[in-house]
């Protein structure tokens, strides 16, 4: 047997093409003659642009190498159905993000070629993550993905505000980065290994009785330093600073993808390797949702900014999604993958309206300057209707359907009392979504937003507004997707 | 015409509709003129197709017919599917022939934003016809649901001053009511494995069960009746509306309510009904007189009728739950007329409002001297609404009562003062505001009804007539389906007594 075996390639070929294209993007980007002024900003647009290309293709590679559970580099990684749903999502939400951000980073003199690259490097680490088999490659995926976001949050680097985000975030993020490193820690000492599998087969028998209290810590440390990823309470406290300080196209990447790699993270270990610990972790997810559902609905009806709203907002909707988890079963979890592939779009579409909200060269974050938007932009008001009404839950929108799928799970568990405390405040919830709406249509414009909207944004907002529309028509992929997923999550 | 998605067309064809008016371009006027006039057209075939549904209704059975189905969401046993029978047969009926009523009669009073003042009424059409045609539980959801938005846009941006607040309380409160439903649609499917209405309707629920399901499903239904004390949201609903909104709220959405007492709580939960009928006849009478006292208090026109509304529905909860043919139908019916009176009424007022800008009873009096025609279509209607033999609002009355003197005297008896208070308040408003001396000074030029206004109520005459003058038309068809309701109900109940005299 040779000592450096050459391990197979092929279920990592997503990945390594983007760690690649990372690098040589890096490399043009370095030797462009231009430092400042026109020259610095084609530039900037056209590594942005190649970037789109390279996470299309990655997209395109994740699709052919999808398939049944494939292991490789000793079992650290793994590609499964369920890895192939959350990474196409992460590369949707990722593309689109620096899709929608182009004309804002350059109106704002911020168009630096950093910012795409750093956005692909997080995405490459979300997807290191999603396919993570061990705890340590968890905490290298994460690791990646949370040091690019700590720099993109502060990449307006001329604005306190932005900076102050980036330092919360770091600061905070590095906590829970040390939870969670200290967590595993703990499950190795207690149990002796770090990967998965070995794990699952050892915890196997633990059902029956008590497992010892090291190996709890351990677990609850793992699940409250992803609960700070997925920003749930009580560990939501950055969310809402972050998401105002940070530039606004950043935000929408940061409501985005980093949850849905965190989402499938958290599902992935405790489904998988903790899955029969499930009545130790199960009462600490049920208490997460219920006060990230119920923050989120009551924290937010009194905020004037925007991107502070979507910040509870997303706390609420994570509170929805760990329903699913707190059930358990695979009914849950399929109803994880549809909700959480509906709110890409959703928020995202949100987002692209939130960055057509521009006076003059000032982009403008609160709720108020909305007014009227129906009159000046019919078209974006509407979609902005469309996609508030989707989160707050309202038939025959996507939204509602995400909804539908969570409580079928929490009721098939006998879990009626979640269920009852999501609908009730979901209807919360749904005052400050439709407060947009109502400020949007009834209220009379003052200032009338700039016209007109950037091309890309529109694109992005007519393509989520026509999908949340129509997914009440065509479900089935969607349903066929995630039901897949979950039958290969459950079987490994 | 086996295979003809009739129900269907009729659902869609108003979406459609509203697809092509969101096409429009042009000059404002231009766009305003040609969103009217696409809504019009829309609203108008869908009747006459909806028209086909009747002439092809089978009378003699309480199946259901027209019956469409195509797979929707296969891995969860969920499809789409469609079906009329007696029960819902003369909503859809009323919904398509209100739409193009309320198209018209705000052909003049609607001057902003017109495009998405029509597309919101037609999208609400489609919404409501599906309500009444969905055979499925999830389906029936998304429809039921779906009505909120249109109905939000159209309180909130065409409606009056303290339009805000009302659309808020509007949604908040039937939103709040509906989730709950959800929940318990969701444990439905649970238990029975399947979101197939007419299979539910067969299936039994375990009684301790039913009893969490009944009040989940009560929840929604009272907010929608609505029942007292539930009923808040309504008058500042209808107050705030655009007139077309009020005739929609009043004519089509209370029958939710109503149409889902008869659809689900009774047919699925039969023990929980039993249970709680007392309930319902407690709030139901509270209602009746609470609200018509309510009403002769009242110094806005818009406002008295919307109480009256709240009196009225108490008529049709408690005709409903005395599961007897003369009760039930008699709900049926005086939610059909109601939906036809109530509608005129608030159109009447709007007569009125677009000359003068005032729903205050003060602004007005004598316009007998100025508006003889006017005067006469608002006699009908009131007469109708008081409940005077020959016209539609009698027989619902007369029938819900005689359902009620075979269960309960004292329930009939209470809610029969319903009619007399009905017919204080209602003459009290009509004297104040036609009859006596045309003094006030800016009621001297007020013009009587015009053309337009005329075909407006020309067929809400016609059917309020004919409705009290010949009722088989409405009655025959169904007749089979509230019959087979009450034997399945009583069926059902003595199985759970069998059952609970076995166990002793």
């Amino acid at each position: 047997m040779p000592i450096a075996e050459v391990p197979n390639l092929i279920p990592a070929l997503p990945e390594l093409f983007m760690a690649c294209a990372a690098m040589a993007l890096l490399m043009l980007g370095v030797f462009q003659k231009a430092v400042d002024g026109d020259g610095a900003v084609a530039a900037a647009r056209l590594i942005a642009n190649l970037s789109v290309i390279t996470l299309v293709l990655a997209l395109l590679l994740v699709w052919t190498v999808a398939g049944p559970r494939m292991e490789t580099f000793g079992g650290l990684f793994i590609t499964d159905p369920f890895a192939v749903f959350f990474k196409v999502l992460v590369l949707i939400a990722s593309a689109l993000s620096i899709t929608i951000s182009r004309d804002y980073l350059e109106m704002q003199g911020m168009a630096r070629f950093e910012y795409p690259i750093l956005v692909l490097l997080a995405a490459l680490g979300m997807m290191m993550m999603i396919s993570a088999n061990d705890l340590i490659a968890l905490y290298l995926g994460l690791e990646l993905q949370s040091l690019s976001l700590y720099v993109i949050a502060a990449f307006q680097k001329d604005d306190a505000r932005s900076t102050e985000a980036g330092i919360k975030y770091f600061v905070l993020g590095a906590l829970a980065s040390g939870l969670l490193l200290y967590g595993a820690s703990l499950v190795y000492g207690f149990v002796g290994s770090t990967d998965f599998q070995v794990l699952a087969a050892a915890l196997q028998g633990e059902t029956g009785h008590t497992p010892s209290v090291g190996l709890i810590v351990g677990v609850v440390f793992i699940l409250a330093g992803l609960a700070f990823k997925v920003s749930a309470v009580p560990f939501h406290m950055w969310t809402p600073d972050v998401y105002e300080g940070a530039p606004t196209p950043v935000t929408a990447f940061f409501a985005v993808a980093p949850k849905i790699a965190a989402i499938a993270l958290l599902v992935r270990v405790m489904i998988g390797p903790f899955g029969d610990l499930v009545a130790q972790w199960q009462q600490i997810v049920i208490f997460v949702s219920v006060a990230s559902m119920i923050l989120g609905a009551f924290a937010a009806i009194n905020q004037t900014n925007i991107k502070r709203l979507m910040a509870y907002s997303s706390i609420s909707h994570v509170g929805y999604a760990l329903i699913g988890l707190a059930v358990g079963d695979e009914v849950g979890v399929r109803g994880i993958l549809i909700y959480m592939a509906i709110y890409v779009f959703m928020t995202l579409g949100a987002f692209a309206c939130i960055l057509c909200m521009r006076r003059g060269d000032h982009m403008v974050v609160e709720i108020d300057d909305l007014a009227g938007l129906s009159k000046s932009h019919p078209l974006v008001a509407l979609a902005m209707g469309v996609f508030m009404f989707s989160m707050a839950g309202i038939p025959p929108l996507a939204g509602f359907f995400g909804k539908l799928y969570i409580f079928l799970a929490a009721v098939d568990a006998q879990l009626y009392t979640l269920a009852i405390i999501g609908v009730l405040s979901s209807v919360v919830a749904a005052y400050y979504y439709v407060r947009i709406v109502k400020v949007m249509y009834f209220d009379e414009p003052d200032q009338v937003l700039d016209r007109p909207i950037p091309r890309p944004i529109a694109g992005v907002l007519a393509a989520a507004s026509v999908l949340i529309v129509l997914f009440f028509a065509f479900p089935g992929p969607l349903l066929a997707g995630a039901e897949a997923a979950t039958a290969a999550l459950f079987a490994g | 015409m086996a295979h003809f998605p009739l129900l269907s067309l009729v659902t869609f064809l108003p979406l459609v509709g509203a697809g092509f008016i969101l096409t429009i371009r042009g000059e404002p006027d231009v766009v305003a003129r040609n969103a009217r006039r696409v809504a019009m057209w829309t609203s108008l075939v869908t009747f006459v197709l909806s028209l086909f549904i009747w002439f092809n209704f089978d009378n003699s059975t309480a199946a259901f017919q027209f019956q469409e189905r195509a797979d929707w969401m296969p891995a969860f046993n969920i499809s789409y599917r469609l079906g009329v029978d007696g029960i819902s047969l003369f909503f859809v009926l009323l919904t398509t022939l209100l739409t193009p009523v309320c198209v018209l009669a705000s052909w003049e009073s609607i001057t902003e934003r017109v495009k998405e003042y029509m597309v919101a009424f037609l999208v609400m059409e489609t919404m409501m016809v599906g309500m009444f045609c969905a055979l499925d539980l999830v389906v029936f959801y998304v429809f039921f649901e779906g009505v909120l938005i249109p109905m939000f846009l159209i309180i909130g941006v065409w409606g009056g001053p303290r339009r805000v607040y009302s659309a808020f309380k509007f949604f908040l409160y039937t939103l709040a009511g509906s989730v709950l439903m959800l929940v318990a649609m969701l444990v439905m499917y649970l238990y029975a494995g399947t979101t197939d209405i007419p299979t539910l309707m067969s299936y039994r629920f375990p009684p301790e069960v039913q009893i969490w399901l009944w009040l989940a499903f009560f929840a929604s239904f009272a907010v929608k009746v609505p029942m007292w004390p539930v009923h808040t949201w309504l008058p500042d609903a209808h107050v705030e509306a655009p007139t077309a909104g009020s005739v929609i709220l009043a004519g089509v959405l209370l029958k939710f309510g109503g149409y889902g007492f008869l659809r689900f709580s009774l047919p699925m939960f039969p023990d929980a009904s039993v249970t709680f009928t007392p309930l319902i006849y407690t709030l139901s009478i509270v209602a009746v007189i609470y609200t018509s006292l309510v009403a002769l208090a009242q110094e806005d026109m818009k406002k008295l009728i919307a109480y009256s509304s709240v009196a009225h529905m108490g008529f049709v909860t408690v005709g409903a739950f005395t599961v007897t043919v003369q009760g039930i139908e008699g709900a049926i019916y005086q939610m059909l007329s109601h939906g036809i009176v109530s509608a005129a009424l608030f159109l009447i007022v709007g007569v009125v409002y677009d000359r003068m800008h005032s729903r205050d009873i003060e602004t007005y009096g004598g316009l007998v001297h100025r508006m003889p025609g006017y005067a006469l279509v608002f006699m009908l209607f009131m007469l109708a609404s008081v409940g005077l033999p020959g016209t539609g609002g009698f027989i619902g009355e007369f029938l819900v009562l005689v359902g009620v003197f075979q269960v309960n005297t004292w329930v009939a008896a209470l809610t029969a003062t319903g009619v007399v208070l009905g017919a204080a308040y209602m003459l009290y408003l009509y004297r104040r505001v036609i009859f006596g001396k045309l003094t006030k000074a800016h009621l001297q030029r007020i013009t009587d009804m015009s053309p337009r206004e005329v075909a407006v109520f020309a067929p809400l005459v016609i059917l309020v007539l004919w409705m009290g003058i010949y009722p088989p038309s409405f009655l025959d068809p169904m007749h089979a389906s509230v019959e087979n309701l009450i034997q399945q109900f009583e069926l059902a109940r003595a199985v759970t007594e069998g059952v609970a005299l076995a166990g002793r």
